[in-house]
């Protein structure tokens, strides 16, 4: 098998999951100036939710793939109040206070959700049922399964339809103006809480696909999956620039590449003394390298803007 | 068309505007002139209900006092502010259709394009370019279009000329008269004291929070402590 390839179809499937839950930083960072610390555990929720729903269908004679995609369309009605949710119980009352404030409340409301998780879904390990078939081609002798292929196209797909939302629609426009001055969006007829809690739907759906492709992925779903991967989405953001859309999707796949192929070399470069296991490593190399040399990220505000 | 009463308005315990009144009258164009820090700014956040205050502001015979912010563009009152607030990172073409966010007569909304490149056919130049590569002209002519394209009944003008050579100053005053002269009521704050009073047919006087002076516009221009004060003699 090759490696090089192996590696970097490994990085493609990884990177599309990582830029959908950047996405959904990015778009709350752009709007709000508010890391939302909880999105992570929203991608947690989506998976464990959809799994739930999963292995209740499993024996049910559905075939496999329209099982997932049920799981997965229940998971993201599921994921979308959850986002409402905290943006009304967390953050929208402290839209004024100093920016500390509603960051330790989003770790709060990680951690609550976190156990909250833990309670209701256990400590242990759920198991992806073996429901999805397992087939796949060979590549310049590497293989991607189809499951892999569909979630690069699924990704690729959900993200050029928020790029036109974005940047085509009535609400893609006043996403993008409140943004820049909700003072003035407000002005506009724009009601801002509308378009807080529009971007919050929409990010969190993006995080109930994305916690579906991870668990399907790597055939397991856990109550703290979402604070690693939450991060490293999180570091995808900000090597693409937060608050940028194409660069958290640029960062994504970015990091999982650099992921991927630092999981895979890492044991010929150190003779051994690390293994693959040390992959998570890199995003946060990664994270340290960006903070200290390029704060705004590879596509961070390059726009002129005049007074 | 606006009525205003004892109007008070304080950031925090600093009180800027400290109970004015004044009324502006379906079609005509008022201003309201005063030096630096006069409240002029404060006075016309709080009609466009960006700042809480106290008092009576009347549209068009409601109370618009503890109306959200969003929702008076729609009932025809628009401020132009300060500074001009284009945004920067849409597309000027972008900025007009977000001063018609909220109609939704799509024929309508065309002609009134139209008919605002026509009298700003710069910007019809412009039309796909970022807002925040314009020059400051011709962000403040953007500003205005963008005013236009909700079809306002008043237009609240917070210092068009600010920061403009004369020539660009000459066309947007142009450009406010000929709005005017299709039947938008008008009220103006500006700094340029002469320009705005040969303008306008009615004027205010503001100082440190208070109305101090109020007449017909060449009255106010013929008025020894404005000449002194304002037009520099
Ligand atoms: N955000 C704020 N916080 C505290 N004080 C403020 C704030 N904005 C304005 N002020 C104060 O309120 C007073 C009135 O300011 P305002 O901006 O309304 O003046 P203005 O007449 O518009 O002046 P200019 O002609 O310079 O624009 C000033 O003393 C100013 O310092
Ligand atoms: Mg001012």
């Amino acid at each position: 098998m090759d490696t090089f390839i192996q590696q970097i179809i490994n990085g493609l499937v990884l990177g599309s999951i990582y830029a959908l839950v950047a996405l959904g930083y990015t778009m709350v960072y752009g709007i709000l100036g508010l890391i939302n610390f909880a999105h992570g555990e929203v991608v947690m929720i989506g998976a464990l939710t959809a799994l739930t729903v999963i292995k209740l269908l499993a024996d049910s004679g559905l075939p496999g793939t329209l099982v997932v995609l049920i799981g997965m369309l229940a998971a993201i009605p599921v994921c979308m109040a959850l986002g409402f949710t905290i943006e009304r119980v967390a953050y929208r009352p402290l839209r004024n206070a100093p920016r500390l404030a509603p960051l330790i409340t989003a770790i709060g409301v990680s951690i609550v959700l976190q156990q909250l998780a833990m309670i209701f879904w256990g400590r242990n390990y759920h198991a992806f049922p073996p429901i999805l078939p397992t087939t796949g081609r060979d590549i310049g002798g590497a293989h991607i399964t189809d499951l892999q292929i569909v979630i690069v196209l699924l990704a690729a797909a959900i993200m050029a339809g928020l790029m036109l939302l974005v940047n085509k629609t009535r609400l893609g426009r006043a996403m993008r103006a409140t943004a820049e001055n909700p003072q003035i969006a407000g002005l506009m007829g724009v009601n801002i809480n509308v378009i807080i809690s529009a971007t919050f739907l929409i990010g969190s759906a993006l995080a109930a696909v994305a916690g579906v492709m991870v668990s399907a992925n790597y055939s397991i779903a856990h109550y703290h999956m979402g604070f690693i991967l939450g991060l490293k989405a999180f570091t995808a953001a900000v090597l693409g620039g937060i608050g940028n859309l194409p660069g958290a999707m640029l960062g994504g796949v970015l990091l999982g590449l650099i992921e991927s192929l630092g999981a895979g070399y890492i044991g010929d470069l150190t003779g051994g003394f690390l293994g693959s296991h040390y992959q998570d490593v890199f995003a946060f190399f990664v994270l340290i390298l960006v903070l200290v040399f390029r704060p705004s990220g590879l596509m961070g505000e390059k726009v002129a803007e005049r007074a | 068309m606006l009525e205003v009463r004892d109007l008070h308005v304080s950031y925090g315990n600093i009180s800027a505007v400290k109970g004015v009144s004044f009324d502006v009258a379906a079609g005509e164009m008022v201003c309201l002139i005063g030096a630096n820090g006069a409240g002029k700014t404060t006075t016309l956040k709080a009609l466009a209900r960006l700042l809480p205050a106290q008092g009576a502001i009347h549209y068009r015979g409601h109370s618009i006092l503890h109306r959200p912010a969003h929702a008076l563009i729609g009932e025809g009152l628009t401020l132009v502010p300060e500074g001009r607030g284009v945004f920067a990172r849409l597309t000027v073409a972008e900025n007009l259709d977000m001063g018609a966010y909220c109609r939704r007569d799509r024929a309508e909304i065309a002609a009134d394009l139209d008919r605002v490149y026509g009298l700003l056919p710069r910007l019809k130049e412009r039309a796909d370019q970022l807002a925040g590569t314009l020059s400051g002209g011709e962000q403040q002519m953007l500003a205005i279009g963008r005013a236009l394209m909700s079809r306002p009944k008043l237009l609240l003008l917070d210092e068009p000329s600010m920061g403009l050579a004369p020539i660009m100053v000459q066309k947007v005053f142009e450009v406010i008269q000929s709005v005017a002269a299709q039947g938008v009521t008008i009220l103006l704050v500006e700094q340029n004291a002469r320009l705005a009073l040969s303008v306008a047919s009615r004027g205010y006087v503001m100082e440190s929070g208070t109305i101090t002076l109020s007449d017909t516009g060449p009255a106010l221009l013929a008025n020894p402590k404005v000449r002194e004060a304002y037009l520099g003699e």
